[in-house]
């Protein structure tokens, strides 16, 4: 087992190389950076001047190496656009998107399960059409629209929820009471939308699948009771759609801009935003890195939360 | 007198009129406070060091709500053009005998929100901050948002702690403007914050009417007033603004409708109805600023021919792109809007007459066979661009309708102002015959001179479409040379006459800067400037 989790840890190296070299080229492949600092009408001189204040007269392949050396000592280096330590801004905006993300995805996985659940034992009927609608519309329909809806009725309308921000004194003291429990209700939901939708079809997909194999129809032959049958279907259920989830909390953490950006969340989606619209090329590394890494370690977790539960995946 | 009567007596009715007149004042005094918040479009708060970033907005809120500059755009009327009055200079002169000499006398008592004083020694630091890559307080990221708003600067010298010396880089009429963009920071306070502008941002000190009490980066600002001023019709009534950074417009109105904020800054014309009908009000005004196509005039452009420009101008129906506009714009007959003193007298008027604009056209040889093809650069949203894509296919319906064929090449606005920059002659543009970039006519430099002087042509500077003309350079020379502010004003006039009359750009409209707030919100005079200011402002419990 620590070999394994050691062999997956080694493989996070150059996928971690290959990313930054990825998010470098396409960055400076959409244009100059210091064109996107420096005011429109900037003389030529003040642009060479800046350029080299900046390190961007330098060779794209030394400017690399040069912040992957840093990088590796910890250190992001600074916005170009607010001359704030990239790491600290990172370190700001994670915890925020952390709770946004664990939050949908909790609602998306419970909600998810249950009608997926639902679904696939009862298969043909009522409940697994409303389910399945469900979940098609859940994947289907653009969050950002759904997250601007529910703003309209919720907050605009009803005036029960407020429609932006993180609490009332921004994102500063955040609490897990009312007043600011109530900023994250309707970004949370807009967010879980996507996985609700897809862990419901997986849910329902494998329940379905399982439910039609041999051993089921032994351990009802042998006469258990239904839950007891349902316990045994639920744990083959559950490697699957641990990864599924997995997945999706990875998509969150790094995919919410849309949503932060409806919601004015500070997180790292509305952080990557500002970045990618400015071209501020160390906070994009910076978050860019730090996203894929997410991905990386959480698939990482999955595997051996999966290898765990399904001691078939050990074996093999 | 009976009890009774006494109670009723004069000297009771007095008492209780006086008792009438102290809580009216007192219930004055109360409305005559309050927290107001004010959404905006940036993506984060502009930077509170000095120098802000975000454009105007940043200069707006929080820039000249923290600092001062040396001189002063006059925000207190709606009624006219802001002009320029004395800010932390109290006056200011050019030398007779050299005219790239200026003298100013700075203003005396002021204070920086930390107690330090303002002086010449304090200029002279300022001034270093974005010219002197070599003193400690130099930053090259302030130096990025300033310098080109001051192309006429060579060198400042002290005379005496409240006397300097300001020096150009040729005579130069336009300094008074250019230097309106330097925001004065307490050199004490960078000190004491480690010399470092990143941490002094979190703590700044001005000489402004606001005082920064807190700051989150992409969250908020909280400012409360400076009541130690030293101009004491500028210390704010409020008690305290909060400035709420929400870039899309969706999230801006929904917290403006939800009560979540007071103000918002540019709502999107398809929510103004919706605005209303809640019970909030739509300020606007016209302000420096205009929404144009900026003609190509390299060799072979069919802008080359003044037939073709002014068939243009022409084909245009203004009054339709208000109208997408939600009627919040100003249909524009010239690069300044008409009433302004820099107008002049122009015999081509840009109205509508689609008659007057074909029969040009054919004058010029072309016909529904041979229709005008032209490529303009636009983008699909920007700074300032208002509706770019709509307002630009109704122009391309217009423009087709008289035989002006239009190719848009729609690209991201970074990338569109990257092209601009490289100008009309360079192969990124991919031969395209214009560019659709909104600009800020707020200073005469900005309004004409950096589009109509032929050496600053690209890349050395943004006439981008090369125009040259020796006639207008002549005009040009002759305003940059006014230090009387009459003759100025009659010599820019005399460049927008001529500007008008060879049709240099296609004009449409002015933006007039719609910004919603609610009916509590009371004192908002909305200057016809970028700038505005917040201290008459009050809010009604």
């Amino acid at each position: 087992m620590l070999s394994y989790i050691l062999r997956r840890v080694l493989y996070t190296v150059p996928i971690a190389l290959g990313v930054t070299i990825f998010v470098f080229a396409l960055i400076h492949l959409s244009g100059d950076p210091i064109n996107a600092v420096v005011a429109p009408d900037a003389t030529a001189e003040t642009v060479a001047k800046l350029k080299k204040d900046y390190g961007f007269d330098k060779p794209l392949p030394l400017q690399y190496l040069l912040w992957l050396g840093k990088a590796l000592h910890g250190d992001f280096g600074y916005s170009i656009v607010n001359s704030r330590p990239v790491l600290a801004t990172l370190l700001l905006a994670v915890p925020n998107t952390l709770i946004l993300a664990c939050c949908a995805t909790l609602i998306g996985f419970t909600l998810g399960a249950l009608l997926g659940g639902l679904a696939g034992f009862y298969q043909g009927r009522l409940v697994d059409k409303l389910a399945t609608g469900l979940g098609i519309a859940g994947v289907s329909v653009p969050h950002y629209w759904l997250g601007m809806v529910l703003v309209i009725v919720f907050a605009v309308e009803l005036q029960l929820l407020p429609a932006t921000g993180m609490g009332p004194g921004g994102s500063s003291g955040w609490e897990w009471d009312w007043l600011h429990i109530k900023h994250l209700v309707l970004p949370a939901v807009t967010l879980s939308v996507i996985p609700c939708g897809i862990i419901t079809r997986t849910v329902r997909a494998t329940v379905a699948e399982i439910l039609n194999q041999e051993f089921v129809q032994a351990l009802r032959a042998k006469g258990l009771l239904h839950r007891q049958v349902i316990r045994h279907v639920v744990k083959n259920v559950a490697p699957t759609v641990l990864a599924v989830m997995g997945l999706q909390l990875g998509y969150l953490l790094g995919g919410s801009i849309l949503v932060e950006t409806v919601f004015n969340w500070p997180g790292t989606g509305f952080l990557l935003n500002d970045a990618i619209f400015r071209r501020d090329i160390p906070m994009l590394q910076g978050t860019i890195l730090l996203l894929s890494m997410f991905f990386v370690v959480l698939n990482l977790i999955v595997d051996i939360v999966q290898t765990m539960v399904d001691p078939r995946m050990r074996r093999s | 007198m009976s009890p009774r009567n006494k109670l009723l007596g004069p000297r009771f009715v007095t008492g209780i009129f006086a008792l009438m007149i102290v809580s009216g004042a007192l219930a004055h005094d109360a409305r005559a406070q309050g927290h107001l918040r004010i959404g905006m479009t940036a993506n984060d708060v502009p930077l509170t060091w000095g120098q802000p970033d975000n454009g105007f907005e940043g200069y707006r809120t929080p820039g000249l709500m923290i600092y001062d500059s040396l001189i002063n755009f006059d925000l207190t009327s709606a009624d006219k053009p802001s002009g320029l009055i004395p800010g932390l200079a109290e006056s200011w002169e050019v030398s007779k005998a050299d005219p790239t000499k200026w003298t100013f006398k700075l203003r005396r008592g002021v204070k920086f929100h930390d107690g330090s004083e303002f002086n010449a020694d304090a200029v002279i630091f300022n001034m270093d901050r974005l010219f002197n890559d070599k003193a400690p307080q130099y930053s090259a990221r302030m130096v990025s948002l300033t310098n080109f708003r001051l192309p006429a600067y060579k060198s400042v010298k002290k005379v005496d702690d409240y006397t300097i010396e300001f020096e150009t880089k040729s005579t130069d009429a336009f300094w008074p403007y250019q230097i309106c963009y330097v925001l004065f920071a307490s050199p004490k306070q960078w000190e004491a914050t480690g010399k470092d502008w990143t941490k002094f941002a979190e703590s700044p000190s001005g000489t402004g009417p606001w005082k920064l009490t807190a700051l989150k980066a992409r969250e908020l600002a909280e400012l409360v007033p400076n009541k130690d001023h030293w101009d004491k019709s500028r210390v704010p009534k409020l008690d305290k603004v909060t400035l709420i950074p929400m870039p899309d417009p969706s999230a801006r109105t929904a917290a403006l409708l939800s009560g979540q904020v007071d103000w918002i800054e540019a709502p999107s014309p398809d929510a103004m109805k919706r605005i209303k009908s809640s019970g909030f009000e739509i300020v606007s005004n016209i302000y420096p600023h205009i929404w144009s196509w900026h003609l190509n005039r390299v060799e072979g452009s069919p802008w080359n021919d003044i037939r073709v420009r002014k068939a243009a101008n022409l084909a245009i129906d203004r009054k339709g792109v208000v109208e997408l506009l939600g009627g919040y714009g100003v249909e524009a007959i010239g690069h300044v809007p008409k009433g302004d003193p820099w107008f002049g007298t122009p015999s081509f008027v840009p109205k509508t007459d689609v008659g007057a604009a074909k029969k040009l056209l054919a004058e010029a040889g072309y016909s529904e066979q041979k229709p005008v093809k032209v490529k303009m650069l636009i983008s699909a949203s920007g700074s300032g661009q208002m509706l770019p894509l709509q307002m630009n296919e109704y122009i391309q319906q217009n423009l087709k309708a008289v035989g002006i064929e239009v190719e848009f090449e729609v690209v991201e606005w970074q990338a569109l102002l990257d092209l601009w920059r490289a100008g009309g002659k360079s192969p990124q543009i991919k031969g395209a015959h214009g560019v659709n970039i909104s600009y800020n006519t707020q200073d005469p430099y900005s309004t004409f001179h950096r589009f109509l002087r032929s050496d600053l042509a690209a890349p050395a500077g943004v006439n981008f479409g090369y125009y040259s003309d020796p006639e207008m350079d002549k005009l040009l020379q002759a305003a940059q040379a006014s230090f009387d502010p009459k003759e100025l004003e009659a010599n820019l006039a005399k460049i927008h006459t001529k500007m008008v009359d060879d049709a240099l750009f296609v004009w449409v409209v002015h933006d007039v800067a719609p910004r919603a707030m609610s009916k509590k919100v009371k004192g908002f005079v909305q200057s016809r400037n970028w700038f505005q200011s917040l201290s008459p402002v009050t809010l009604d419990k």
